[in-house]
């Protein structure tokens, strides 16, 4: 897979003019001797730590949810954050958006710094990056309507400069707003609770919108939706892509949903990116042995498969106190004993933005 | 019904589940489901949520605790009826014949008691065993569910383990008396792949090492497709679909099934723009459409659909459609291309 479109047979992708900015084709071009693009997102050795251990322990000690995480988004791709539960994915995407406060490092939006901006300054900044969350429901006042809760953020931020914000204009822009996820006009009227979880999301995925941003961290968007519905949510962000020229980062822990959407998948273990790189090439050809054994251990819906599974041994270890050396090294199928002293760095493997942290890993290119 | 080889451990019969409805009279959320389980097999129950997968089983294991609920039809276990047995003779069956798993081992376990307490409780409630004797027991079963130091393990309240060794401890206290019939709901739901993964391989163990029997409800086909010898495809309170788990994957019959299997996004072979996702939602119970629930999302909808689906017999399959008796079968599903190496 060379191409770095959704699909080599998109003809979206491939159609001069076509949606986003000029270099909408991501990494691809990177390639070819044009000029570096420069990504829309930036994280630099972004870290961030909790103190955890409360008033009644006696010591207090720090967890490192994010662990000097490097990567770049560029405009117009998606960029999936896979790994386990307590991998840091959600507290990267809430640190790469400024929901929380990194600890070290940087974040660079649109080649600004944003890692030390202060509220005030970053305010015209939220309205070019949103979120969805996973529970459509708790992200949704349920004591106001539906086209209130879409025209909020058109209430809260003020109008950008030469157009106003009648009444009668929000009133249009949340139409607007309500057919371009697929809801109708009378959805307006009614409460979040009358709504069922695919179509509450759709409505939260509106709310994003209305202010037109550039990028969109959605985090587990569809993992809480049956998968009749998952199907309609995954080709509404690939539709809404198409069409406003979106950028995304799609954190997942269901590979086959993240395969789905992304361009570029990064996969996290303990806190820090262990691989990067096209989602077809990470997910069918794992250069690092986590993520070999994360692919191998999806379920997939196809009878008389032969059984290639790599069942991990043992329990992903506390991030209060991760292992020495490499962090996979306590369940790592090819461990050897540098692995137990040395931490292996990120770095390219091959071409096309790939790289892994394994001194030996699977694939060569 | 499907043919199962050897007798019947468990057999089902028109199995109705009901609420009273606003406005009198009643409605169906398990409407008329029939099935049986042979001893060793592992039957899938599929569906997405509010399909009745769920409820299907609290009423096999007589927890179905809504006020009003009417259950009709039979269940027996080894030719004995469940539905209607007295408290006492019920709990003399739960646990140590059938025994139930759920998706949260954090509620299914009380924690104020240490793990080992509680798996020690439940081998006294049926054996009779002194205490040191149930503790032998439970860190016996313990350790064979691969919690390592199961003898530390034991001692452990429920919160100090993580959500894999609690799933494998309550798989130990559902397996310490040795039951025929093993009730998964949903157990592997809240934990990760690769620790799914580990615990899939357990149940696939059982029926090896402990002769039983399993009855796996999940919404998740990939975990049917690996698990499971028979599948059955519920929605909205009714089977679509059940046949041996390799038919129905490899040519399903029921258009949802179809329907259903096209929405995965594939991991491997060629990836779609676009999903084939199924348009709307299930129905509420209350608000079933005249006829074939599946009615107003099937690409299929025809006049023939505004009565109720006969179940069809087409292959070795059942299918509660039409289409096979309009001799309109649905196509094979294309084999899974295998385009990823195999692991180092």
């Amino acid at each position: 897979m060379k191409g770095h479109g959704r699909d080599d047979a998109t003809p979206a992708a491939q159609a001069p003019g076509g949606p986003g900015p000029a270099v909408s084709t991501g990494p691809a071009q990177m390639d070819a001797l044009l000029p570096v693009p420069t990504p829309l997102l930036e994280a630099r050795h972004l870290v961030r730590e909790y103190r955890v251990g409360g008033a009644f322990t006696r010591r207090r000690q720090v967890l490192r949810a994010v662990d000097n995480v490097s990567l770049q988004v560029f405009a117009g791709e998606t960029l999936g954050i896979v790994g386990e539960s307590g991998c840091g994915k959600s507290t990267l995407g809430r640190c790469l958006l400024r929901l929380d406060d990194p600890t070290g490092g940087e974040v660079l939006f649109e080649n600004r710094d944003i890692t030390r901006l202060g509220e005030r300054a970053l305010r015209p900044l939220r309205r070019r990056m949103q979120m969805v969350f996973q529970d459509s429901y708790s992200s949704l006042n349920p004591r106001r309507r539906v086209g209130d809760l879409i025209a909020e953020p058109l209430r809260v931020h003020p109008a950008p400069e030469g157009s106003s914000r009648t009444a009668a204009a929000i009133r249009a822009r949340v139409e607007e707003l309500a057919e371009l996820v697929g809801l109708s006009a009378a959805a307006l009227s009614r409460y979040p609770h009358q709504f069922s979880g695919g179509q509450r999301q759709r409505i939260n995925i509106a709310r994003a919108l209305a202010l037109s941003p550039a990028l969109v961290v959605a985090d587990e968007p569809v993992s809480a939706l049956d998968v009749s519905v998952q199907a309609q949510v995954v080709n509404l962000f690939a539709d809404l892509q198409e069409r406003l020229g979106l950028t995304y980062v799609f954190i997942a822990h269901d590979l086959s949903v993240v395969r789905q959407i992304a361009n570029r998948v990064a996969v996290m273990y303990l806190g820090a990116v262990v691989e990067m790189g096209d989602a077809d090439a990470v997910l069918h050809s794992p250069a690092h042995p986590y993520s070999a054994a994360l692919v191998s251990a999806v379920p997939e819906p196809v009878v008389g498969l032969p059984d290639r599974r790599t069942v991990l041994t043992g329990d992903v270890p506390s991030p209060v106190s991760p292992p020495s050396g490499c962090r996979f090294h306590t369940r790592c199928p090819a461990m050897r004993p540098v692995c137990r002293s040395e931490a292996p760095k990120l770095r390219p493997l091959g071409g096309e933005f790939r790289s892994v942290a394994c001194h030996f890993p699977l694939t060569a290119a | 019904m499907t043919a199962t080889p050897g007798f019947p451990l468990l057999e089902v019969e028109a199995l109705t589940i009901s609420l009273p409805a606003r406005g009198g009279g009643w409605t169906d959320l398990v409407r008329d489901v029939s099935f049986s389980l042979a001893p060793r097999e592992i039957l899938g129950l599929v569906g997405e949520s509010g399909s009745g997968k769920s409820l299907t089983a609290l009423a096999l294991m007589g927890l179905v605790d809504a006020p009003g609920a009417r259950i009709t039809g039979s269940a027996r276990y080894r030719g004995r009826e469940l539905l209607g047995l007295k408290k006492r003779e019920m709990q003399l069956l739960r646990g140590a014949e059938i025994a139930m798993i759920f998706q949260d081992p954090m509620t299914a376990f009380t924690p104020v008691y240490t793990v080992g307490a509680q798996i020690d409780e439940q081998i006294r409630a049926h054996r009779a065993l002194s205490r040191a004797g149930a503790r032998a027991r439970t860190v016996e079963m313990l350790g064979e569910m691969g919690v390592p130091d199961p003898a530390r393990a034991a001692d452990r309240y429920p919160h100090q383990l993580s959500g894999g060794l609690r799933q494998r401890a309550m798989i130990a206290m559902a397996l310490s008396c040795n039951p025929s019939l093993l009730i998964a709901d949903e157990p592997t739901t809240a934990l990760d792949v690769t620790v799914q993964a580990q615990i899939l391989g357990l149940l696939r163990r059982l029926r090896r090492d402990y002769a039983s029997a399993v009855l796996l409800i999940t919404h998740d086909m990939g975990v049917v497709a690996e698990t499971c010898d028979r599948t059955m495809v519920l929605y909205s309170g009714s089977i679509a679909e059940s046949g041996p788990t390799d038919a129905l994957f490899l040519q399903p019959g029921h258009p949802y099934t179809a329907g259903l299997l096209d929405s995965i996004p594939p991991l491997h072979g060629p990836r779609p723009r676009r999903l084939p996702a199924i348009p709307g939602a299930p129905p509420s119970p209350a608000q079933r459409p005249q006829g074939c629930s599946f009615r107003p999302r099937c690409a299929f909808n025809h006049a023939a659909c505004l009565d109720p689906p006969p179940m069809l017999r087409r292959g070795r399959q059942d299918i509660a459609c039409v289409l096979p008796a309009e001799g309109r079968d649905l196509p094979p599903r294309p084999m899974a291309s295998f385009d990823a190496p195999v692991p180092a």
